[in-house]
Order: structure tokens, then sequence, then C-alpha cells
């Protein structure tokens, strides 16, 4: 008897200390609202998209940070990404390049964005797949005569940031079918392919095992409706390829790079998995 | 003294003949995902096998909790707990397990660790970049006995 319960009173003992060290709760997210600066409400919990076999219900990742870094998202002066979005604003207004304009003489106000965001990425009159940092660069070299900005740079994380902000609270809604079907098909395929030496996919992680634990790290949905994301490790707005490319790394795998056709077809597909969430960018992450 | 020499010198010999040195991983021999001979002819050493399963390539820990290695932060929730594992699985099992876990659990997500080719866009570890020339196996035949060394520790009855 004595023999019996000892052991299993040392192993409890030993669990209750590990779950101490993992700061995030175990289990699926928490049951927490996110109301932005008081009066935008963020859907942060929805049915999942008819296309979607394994999932019923989609979650953003917010809801499963700490609460210490769901507060920081929950009131723009706390929002550590939100300097970044002023320094777009400015280059909003700032004359570039050899066409003498900036986006506001011919765009207006940024505000002229609003919904933009929500259906990203989207088929091109030309039939290409296009994404948010394509957008933008195709006004910078056209149309404004100077030079493209780098995928993951500062620039232009910030301003798909501000074009995002625009939508912020609406619900996504990305179209997968007519001309973006064969796209939406590539992204789905890479996200169930498990790549590099550990051959692990984007669904054993996030589809399989969202709400556990891997290491220190617990697991959300993988959703892309908060990005640009300001990630606290790296204290910067983070570009969705950038996030793809690291995960993709972490399987020990020969990446993509940021800006390709692979990454714009994901980014399709993955969209389309928050579609009914609401756009959230600029969030914060751990 | 020269024929003590000679003799240990024999020694070294026979026992090299009796064990080729470790098999390329296509080569091991699994029956019903266990794998019965040592991989490296050399007895496994439980406290490397212990370091193992924290770091590096192993990194059970990511994915496994485990009582005993309580003293280490963060065990993951993605396999089962292996307490008693060695009350589960005899060691030949387990060494099939860890070489391989995708031939005893078709489709595990668990990595196969003694494995080298069939990858996917296999990167240099994680430098996100195709490696130079073939790959070596995630953990080497010595680590992987070191491993079930410290997994035939894990006993609860
Ligand atoms: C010379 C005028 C001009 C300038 C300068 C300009 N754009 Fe544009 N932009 C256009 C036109 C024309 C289009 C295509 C028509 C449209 O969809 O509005 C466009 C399209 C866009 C779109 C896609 C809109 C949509 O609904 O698909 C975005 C986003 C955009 N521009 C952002 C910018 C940003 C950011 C800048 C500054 C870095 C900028 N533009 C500078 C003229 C300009
Ligand atoms: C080995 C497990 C693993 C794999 C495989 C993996 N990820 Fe992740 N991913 C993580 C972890 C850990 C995080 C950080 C915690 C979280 O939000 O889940 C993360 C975060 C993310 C995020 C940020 C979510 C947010 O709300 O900030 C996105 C997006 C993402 N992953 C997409 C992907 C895609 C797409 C793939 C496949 C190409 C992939 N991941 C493969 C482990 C993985
Ligand atoms: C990416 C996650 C992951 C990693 C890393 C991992 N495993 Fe596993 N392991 C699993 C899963 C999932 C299972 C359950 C088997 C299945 O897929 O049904 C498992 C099963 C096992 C089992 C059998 C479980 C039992 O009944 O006791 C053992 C033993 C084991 N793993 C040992 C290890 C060792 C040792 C390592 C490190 C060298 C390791 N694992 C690394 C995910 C992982």
């Amino acid at each position: 008897m004595n023999r019996m319960s000892a052991p299993g009173l040392s192993a409890a003992t030993a669990i209750a200390v590990v779950t101490g060290l993992a700061a995030p709760a175990f289990g699926g997210p928490d049951d927490d609202e996110l109301i932005i600066n008081g009066d935008t409400t963020i859907i942060t919990e929805a049915p999942a998209p008819d296309h979607m076999e394994y999932i019923s219900t989609i979650y953003s990742g917010w809801r499963f940070r700490t609460d210490e870094t769901q507060a920081l998202e929950e009131d723009d002066f706390d929002n550590p990404a939100m300097l970044a979005v002023d320094a777009a604003l400015e280059a909003f207004d700032t004359v570039e390049g050899d066409a003498g304009e900036s986006c506001a003489s011919c765009h207006g106000d940024v505000e002229s964005f609003a919904g933009l965001t929500a259906h990203m990425p989207k088929v091109g009159e030309d039939g290409n797949l296009v994404v948010m940092e394509d957008l933008i660069n195709e006004c910078r070299t056209d149309r404004m005569q100077t030079e493209a900005w780098k995928w993951s740079g500062d620039d232009m994380q910030s301003m798909v940031a501000l074009i995002g902000l625009q939508s912020r609270g609406m619900t996504m809604d990305v179209a997968i079918d007519g001309p973006a079907a064969p796209f939406w098909q590539q992204g789905k395929d890479m996200y169930y392919t498990r790549y590099g030496q550990l051959e692990l996919s984007c669904a054993n992680c996030h589809e399989d095992n969202w709400g556990n634990m891997i290491r220190a790290d617990h697991l959300s949905q993988g959703q892309i409706n908060g990005f640009p994301t300001y990630r606290l490790k790296q204290a910067k707005l983070i570009s969705k390829h950038n996030r793809f490319r690291g995960c993709i790394r972490d399987t020990r795998a020969e990446t993509f790079a940021e800006g390709s056709d692979e990454f714009r077809a994901l980014e399709l597909y993955v969209a389309s998995r928050g579609n009914g969430l609401s756009v959230e960018t600029p969030a914060v992450r751990q | 003294m020269k024929r003590t020499w000679m003799l240990a010198a024999a020694g070294v010999v026979v026992a090299g003949s009796a064990f080729a040195g470790p098999p390329e991983p296509s080569e091991v021999v699994f029956e019903d995902g266990a794998v019965s001979n040592s991989l490296s002819g050399v007895p496994g050493d439980p406290e490397n096998g212990r370091q193992i399963m924290n770091k590096g390539a192993g990194n059970c820990i990511a994915c496994h909790e485990v009582t005993a290695l309580s003293d280490l932060p963060f065990h993951g929730e993605i396999g089962p707990m292996l307490d008693g594992a060695a009350d589960r699985w005899t060691e030949a099992e387990l060494r099939g397990i860890v070489a391989n876990a995708k031939i005893m659990f078709p489709e595990s997500m668990m990595p196969s660790f003694y494995k080298n080719d069939g990858y996917i866009r296999p990167g240099d570890a994680y430098s996100g970049k195709a490696p130079d020339g073939l790959l070596g196996p995630l953990l080497t035949a010595q680590e992987i006995e070191d491993v079930v060394a410290f997994l035939m520790t894990l006993k609860e009855e």
C-alpha cells in the first residue's frame, strides 16, 4: 500500500513543479475577450470555415498568450507596435522618388484602405496572387519611381500594419474559389507537408496540437489575422512570411524565401483558416 | 612483455570483428517496430542519455513529460508521459521507437532519430539552408543506445 502510494505522490509533486515553471496554463485557449481601446471588439473565436475538416472552432493566437502579453494589445497606448505605425503614417505623407509623389497625394487619407486587409491575399487582374507587400511595392516602383522596400524591413511592415489597422475589427474573408482556387490548393498542400529532418507539418503543431505545450511554448492555431505582429522576443513587427520561415526552419528544413510564390500561396491558405476572425493587426505576441 | 602486448592487440581485433561498426540507418532491422541488436555494440550510458533527453537533436522533453527529469524546466505535452516506459516496453522496442518511431506508430509526429534520407527539403540543422552533403542521423548509434539506457531506468513497478 505504502509502496504504491509513495511514487504516485512524488510524481504529482513533480508535475506541480513543472506546471509552475511553464507559466502559461496547460490546456486550450483562455476565456478572455479582446476589446481594444474600450471600443473595438475583436472576434477571437469563431466557427471554423466550411473548408476546414479537422477543427470546429478557430481562435486568435491572442487567446493563448499570458495575461501580461494580452494586456499590451488592449490599449493602443500600451501597444509597442504603435510607434512603427506612427512612423508609417508619416511615411504615407512623405514625397519620395522621381515622380514627386507621396502615398497620400494619390490615395488621400489612409482610411480609404478600410476593408482591404480583410480580403487579402487576392488574385490581381493579371491572374497573379498578390499580398499587401506586392501592392505597396508596385506603387513605390511603378508609380512613385523609387526603390522597393525589403519584404520584412521596418518600413514595409509598418506600412502593412498601418493599412491593416484601417480594417481592425472587420471580419477576415479571403476568397478561395475561382481564380484563387489553384493557389489555395498549393498552400493547403504545403500546410500538410512534413518538411525537414524533423518531418513536421504546420498541421502537426497548429492543427493536431494547438493548446498543448511544446517545450516552453503554448501552441496556438498559427493564425495570421494579427500580422504584422509585434514580437516581444524580437522587439519589432514581424511579417507573415518571416514567421512562416521561422516555423519551417525549426523543423530542420530548407525554408522558402520571404516573398516567394510558395509563401504567397501558403499565406492565402492560412488566411482562409482564419475567415471569421477579426483583423487584429498590429497584434502583440511573446 | 611483448607477448602481453600482442595478446591485448589480438583482443581488440576480436572485439572489432564481433561488431562491424554501426549499421547505416537503412540497414537497421526492425521486427514489429523493435530493434533487438545494439546499434553501437557498446552498452548505453544512461547519464549521457539523460542529457540528450534535454538538449540538441534529442530534446525529447520538448514533447514528453518525464518525472525523473523534473529538475529541468518546460516539459511538453505532445507525446505521452514517459514515466514507466520500461514497464510498458522491452529494450528492443524502446530502441526501435527511438531509432524510428514511425515504424511502431505509423504517421507519428515523433521524429525519426536514426534515419538520414527520405526527407522533404531537409536543412542544415536550424540554418534554414540546404545541407552541403549528406545528412547524418539526428542521433548517432551510441547516442541512441544512451537514450535507450536512460529509458530503461524509467520503471514504476
Ligand atoms: C501616383 C499615384 C500613386 C502613388 C504615389 C501611390 N499609389 Fe497606391 N495605387 C495607385 C493606383 C492608381 C492604384 C490602383 C488602383 C486602386 O486600386 O486604387 C493603387 C493601389 C494601391 C493599393 C491597392 C489598393 C487595392 O484596393 O487593391 C495599395 C495598398 C496602395 N496603392 C498603397 C500605396 C502606398 C502605401 C503608397 C505609398 C508608399 C502608394 N500606394 C502610392 C496610385 C498610387
Ligand atoms: C514544431 C511545431 C511547429 C510547426 C511544425 C510549425 N509551427 Fe508555427 N508556431 C510554433 C510555435 C511554438 C509558435 C509560437 C506559439 C504559437 O502561437 O503557436 C508558432 C507560431 C506561429 C504563428 C504565429 C501565431 C500568432 O498568433 O502569433 C503562425 C502564423 C505560425 N506559427 C504558422 C505556421 C505555419 C504556416 C507552419 C507551417 C509552415 C508552422 N507554423 C509550423 C510551432 C510550430
Ligand atoms: C515532436 C514531438 C516528439 C519528440 C521530439 C519526441 N517524441 Fe516520443 N513520442 C511522440 C508522440 C506523439 C508519441 C506517441 C506515439 C504516437 O505517435 O502514437 C511518442 C511516443 C514515444 C514513446 C512511447 C510512449 C510510451 O508509451 O511510453 C517513447 C518511449 C518515446 N516517444 C521516447 C522519445 C524519446 C526518447 C525522444 C527523444 C530522443 C522522443 N520521444 C522525442 C512525440 C515526440
